[in-house]
């Protein structure tokens, strides 16, 4: 706790990162036609630590409560609490990584200053989603981070594949987008508030429909930001058009943001009881989506031949691990704060793994091999330190023991199993056997295949030194978490059983 | 340990002209370390069933379910001897990976330290869940080693190795787990000691409706089939020989050596340590398995025409020995199957080493290719002759005290019903043993030298030849003088067949 602070220092991670964002776009006004790749990029990254620090301290300290909870600003409509903070920290995290890895990815890029101010701002809406503690909060933040994102993927402009993936993304983000907001006017006619507390609290009589089809749309809205099924399609050829480091940001920030909100607002608006009474049983909704979502994602990813498509598709399995984290929810279940901490410890873990995953594509995009698999042959020969970041971020996504990846998964199932999800949890086991074929056949590529031809290693004399840094930064941090997953744990434990 | 984490990373990023020395130079640091461990080894009976742990470390580290994990670490009578072999047996595969090792050296000595680091883990771990990321972060390194060194089908070998043992794994891991979630509340974390005890104080519980004995058995046998998978036993030893043929030496010279060793040592700490009962009402079929282990690992070495497969399969034979110890239940059979876990580690590795030294001289492996090697290579070849009469149980050798103290025990085990006639079954496993070895021996070493190379095939360098001689003093001293382990591994012994006595 940090008495004599104004309570509004609770934002300050917001805060930073949308300053952060207000003064690159300054820079570039002032100076449009200087090429300031490089202090764009650092000032981007500090900005962004800055905001993980901030987090950092305040989740040490206690925040800026007296008591130690959580903090209510602006009429109640902004919550910042221990869960916002988790939240937060993978957003600052990732951005981190994204700003970082983009100084190299767009070395030759005519204007890349824009990049910088965008991500950033996306962050500020990701940061802004976690502390929303009224509906319209929520929209107005979700779109905060679509709008800057639609922008993000079509990013390369002179990239056909770039701007259709935009164009997909904009259309899917602009349908689900007006969904949501269905749903939310639905809510608000059952129940005549936005403040989440008060939607609980509010009496429903006869209007237990409308508050059902209201739930339904928003679970739609839901499932589009986390790229799960059925409205998961924009995610494989987003990710795949998107220049890398935006598809790293979008898979690994852009959904914990979707998650964020699944937590929050379902827990704290229908809470459990009052679900079951009023028959809007949503915690058997997203039952159901974690069960498809990640068996289509690990399905389809095991057929593709690209990494980066891969990568996408594998992405969408691990938004149905992580909807375990709401799905296997039940009334006065004992193990309700734990599966929904191990889902945050797991998004937390996913953002460092899967942003360097991704961070890695960009690295070979920028060496300028090839896409598939077979392009991918050999590289170890040539970049031996990046190859086992790369073999680390496919063990530990796979889940296998000796990686954080590993202990994240397996609280994540275990604590499912303790609420009596034994189904859900095997589902998830069996996903994961088949997750390890095709990551494996990525590490496969790089260390025992061999090159097609000795010249196809020749682009690899190029070395980005910030690429580089980022991806070994994220691959030491998939294994440090793994002792350290203590602290994660417990935090994303304490503040999810705050929610129940 | 540390020393070897912290030199597995230093060597993966110095330079490959003299990663091999340095990495060398590295290794010896955990020798040393466990030598003065061992100088001042003082504990008395088993870690898991209440005995006194040596070096015992416990730290809280996290907690799963109400039950917490901590890095807890210590040794006992059973795991100290197989913890100095590993640390042994690594700077001698790494002196012996010099010549073959040609390219990306930094990165496969590397692999190398960061395996061994992982090994001393497994044998030193006693939380299940730390003792898992050590056993499964053992496959990675191997499976790399495999893969990029290895020989003309390395990625298939590689990749059966992987996919066979981690499936297996997953087997042993659901059976483990079976038993925790079984024991409820009874126990509070997943220090092995602990559930161990729990299990033995007779606090399993119904899980999901179903009843105790049942979960032990389906627990029991879980676990077995997964270790089996690693020891390995008929008829899951496949991936035994594709691994081993196509490893390069040096880490053939570990798989061998102390991964094989992992899944019988497991197998004793958990499946006959904790589960005696289901171990006992099992026996006649294990001891089966072993005994056709035995004589079918030696028929398919006698069918053999390559000197690394020959080695290979008589490692699935010397497995089926170390099976029959430990499921008589004696005070004999169970030590003396820990201590051939570390002569048949001596001995297989220094096989694999010496098939290695000829192989890098002559480019060949086939017993038909070559004869009379003895003349050119006459330290060599003498060395591999002596460790091949180790294998076959020659007095005075590590692998006869290993072999005498496990028929000893169960030619008197009163927990295996036929016990006279399995240890006899299994004796003549050794004439096989001694068969195949004397042939393959005669064809290969003897005579006069026919190979046609257009090269020259000399005697090996210092450094090839230096680790066979000090695996040699190794298995002569422990055939020797078996004392020195014995003692501490019956200490350890004794307990686990005194379960058994208690139960049944």
């Amino acid at each position: 706790m940090v008495n004599g602070l104004p309570a509004v220092t609770a934002l300050l991670p917001a805060l930073i990162l949308a300053f952060t964002g207000l003064a690159l776009l300054l820079v570039d006004t002032v100076r449009p036609d200087a090429r300031s790749n490089t202090s764009m990029a650092v000032v981007g990254a500090f900005g962004s630590l800055a905001a993980l620090a901030a987090t950092v301290w305040l989740t040490a300290s206690g925040g800026v409560s007296p008591d130690g909870g959580a903090v209510l600003l602006f009429a109640d409509a902004i919550k910042v609490d221990t869960l916002a903070l988790f939240f937060t920290a993978i957003f600052a995290s990732v951005t981190a990584l994204v700003l970082v890895a983009a100084h190299d990815y767009f070395h030759d890029h005519a204007n890349p200053a824009a990049f910088y101010s965008l991500v950033t701002f996306a962050a500020t809406g990701m940061a802004l989603l976690a502390v929303a503690n009224s509906l319209a909060v929520v929209f107005v933040a979700l779109e905060m981070v679509s709008l800057p994102s639609y922008v993000l993927v079509a990013y390369l402009k002179q990239d056909r594949g770039s701007v259709e993936a935009g164009m997909k993304y904009f259309l899917v983000g602009a349908l689900s987008s007006a969904i949501f907001l269905f749903g939310i006017s639905l809510v608000y006619a059952a129940t005549g508030s936005l403040i989440l507390a008060d939607i609980a609290s509010a009496s429903i009589e006869g209007l237990a429909g409308v508050l059902g089809v209201g739930v339904v749309m928003m679970i739609g809205g839901v499932a589009f930001k986390t790229a799960s099924v059925p409205f998961h399609f924009w995610a494989p050829e987003a990710y795949e058009g998107a220049p890398a480091p935006v598809s790293a940001f979008l898979s690994s920030a852009s959904k914990a943001a979707g998650f964020v909100v699944a937590f929050r607002v379902f827990t704290e608006a229908f809470p459990l009881e009052m679900a079951v009474s009023a028959n809007v049983d949503w915690m058997l909704a997203f039952a159901v989506l974690a069960a498809v979502t990640m068996t289509l994602g690990n399905f389809a990813a095991a057929v593709q031949e690209e990494v980066k498509r891969m990568l996408a598709y594998s992405s969408i399995g691990h938004a149905g691990y992580a909807l375990i984290g709401v799905a296997a929810l039940t009334v006065d279940g004992p193990a309700n704060g734990t599966v929904m901490g191990a889902a945050m410890a797991h998004l937390l873990v996913y953002g460092f793994m899967n942003t360097g995953a991704f961070l890695f594509v960009a690295m070979a995009e920028r060496w300028g091999v090839g896409r598939t698999f077979e392009d991918y042959a050999g590289l170890a020969r040539r970049a031996p330190v990046a190859s086992t970041a790369m073999a680390v971020f496919m063990f530990s996504l796979a889940g296998l023991p000796p990686f954080a990846g590993f202990f994240s998964k397996y609280f994540l199932f275990q604590a499912a199993i303790d609420n009596g999800f034994l189904w859900l949890a095997g589902l998830g086991a069996i996903n994961s056997v088949v997750s390890l074929y095709y990551y494996s056949r990525v590490v496969k590529a790089l260390w025992l295949d061999d090159p097609e031809s000795s010249s196809a290693l020749d682009a690899i004399d190029v070395r980005p030194t910030a690429l580089y840094a980022a991806v070994i930064f994220a691959a030491v941090a998939t294994v440090l978490l793994l002792p350290g997953f203590g602290p994660v744990i417990e935090t994303a434990e304490a503040a999810a059983s705050a929610l129940f | 340990m540390a020393a070897a984490f912290v030199g597995a990373l230093t060597v993966f990023l110095a330079p490959d002209e003299w990663a091999g020395r340095l990495a060398f130079a590295i290794s010896l640091v955990p020798f040393v370390g466990s030598l003065y461990l061992w100088s001042g080894f003082e504990a008395g009976g088993n870690a898991l069933l209440g005995g006194e742990i040596a070096y015992a470390t416990q730290i809280e580290w996290l907690e799963v379910g109400g039950r917490s994990v901590s890095w807890f670490v210590g040794l006992d009578g059973i795991s100290l001897p197989l913890f100095v072999l590993t640390t042994f047996l690594v700077p001698l595969a790494i002196l012996s990976a010099w010549t073959p090792v040609d390219t990306r050296q930094s990165q496969f000595y590397g692999l190398m330290l960061f395996m061994e680091a992982n090994l001393l883990g497994v044998f030193a771990a006693l939380d299940f869940f730390l003792w898992f990321v050590f056993w499964e972060a053992v496959l990675v390194p191997m499976y790399f080693l495999i893969g990029i060194w290895g020989g003309p089908r390395r990625k298939y070998a590689a990749i059966k190795f992987f996919v066979y043992t981690n499936a297996a794994s997953l087997l042993m891991f659901i059976g483990f787990m079976s038993l925790v979630f079984a024991l409820g509340d009874s126990v509070s974390s997943f220090a092995l000691p602990e559930i161990a005890q729990a299990i033995a104080a007779g606090d399993l519980g119904t899980w999901f409706g179903i009843p105790p004995d049942r979960i032990a058995m389906v627990a029991f046998l879980a676990m077995f089939l997964g270790f089996a998978v690693k020891v390995p036993i008929v008829p899951f030893h496949t991936w035994l020989p594709d691994a081993h043929v196509q490893a390069p030496t040096p880490a053939s010279v570990l798989l061998a050596g102390v991964l094989l060793k992992m899944g019988t040592y497991a197998l004793l700490r958990f499946n006959f340590t904790m589960l005696p009962e289901q171990a006992s009402m099992l026996a006649i079929p294990i001891a089966a398995i072993a005994v056709v282990s035995v004589i079918y690992g030696a028929m398919l070495a006698l069918a053999q025409k390559d000197l690394k497969r020959i080695v290979a399969y008589s490692s699935v034979s010397s497995m089926g020995y170390v099976i029959l110890g430990l499921v008589v239940f004696t005070e004999y059979g169970v030590g003396g199957a820990t201590f051939q876990m570390v002569a048949h580690g001596l001995i297989s590795g220094l096989m694999f080493m010496a098939v290695g030294v000829i192989y890098n001289a002559t480019h060949t492996r086939m017993v038909g290719d070559m004869a009379g090697m003895a003349d050119r290579m006459p330290v060599t070849v003498g060395i591999l002759v002596a460790g091949a009469f180790g294998y076959m149980g020659l007095p005075l050798m590590a692998g006869f005290a290993g072999e005498f103290f496990i028929f000893v025990g169960s030619l008197s085990a009163p927990a295996l019903p036929y016990a006279p006639v399995f240890t006899a079954l299994a004796m003549f496993g050794i004439v096989i043993v001694a068969g195949y070895l004397l042939s393959a021996m005669q064809s290969t070493l003897f005579g006069p030298f026919e190979l046609e190379t257009d090269y020259e095939v000399g005697p090996a360098a210092f450094h090839d030849v230096a680790p066979l001689a000090v695996l040699l003093v190794a298995i002569i001293v422990l055939g020797v003088a078996p004392d020195i382990f014995f003692e501490m591994i019956r200490d350890a012994a004794v307990p686990v067949v005194e379960g058994v006595t208690i139960d049944g």
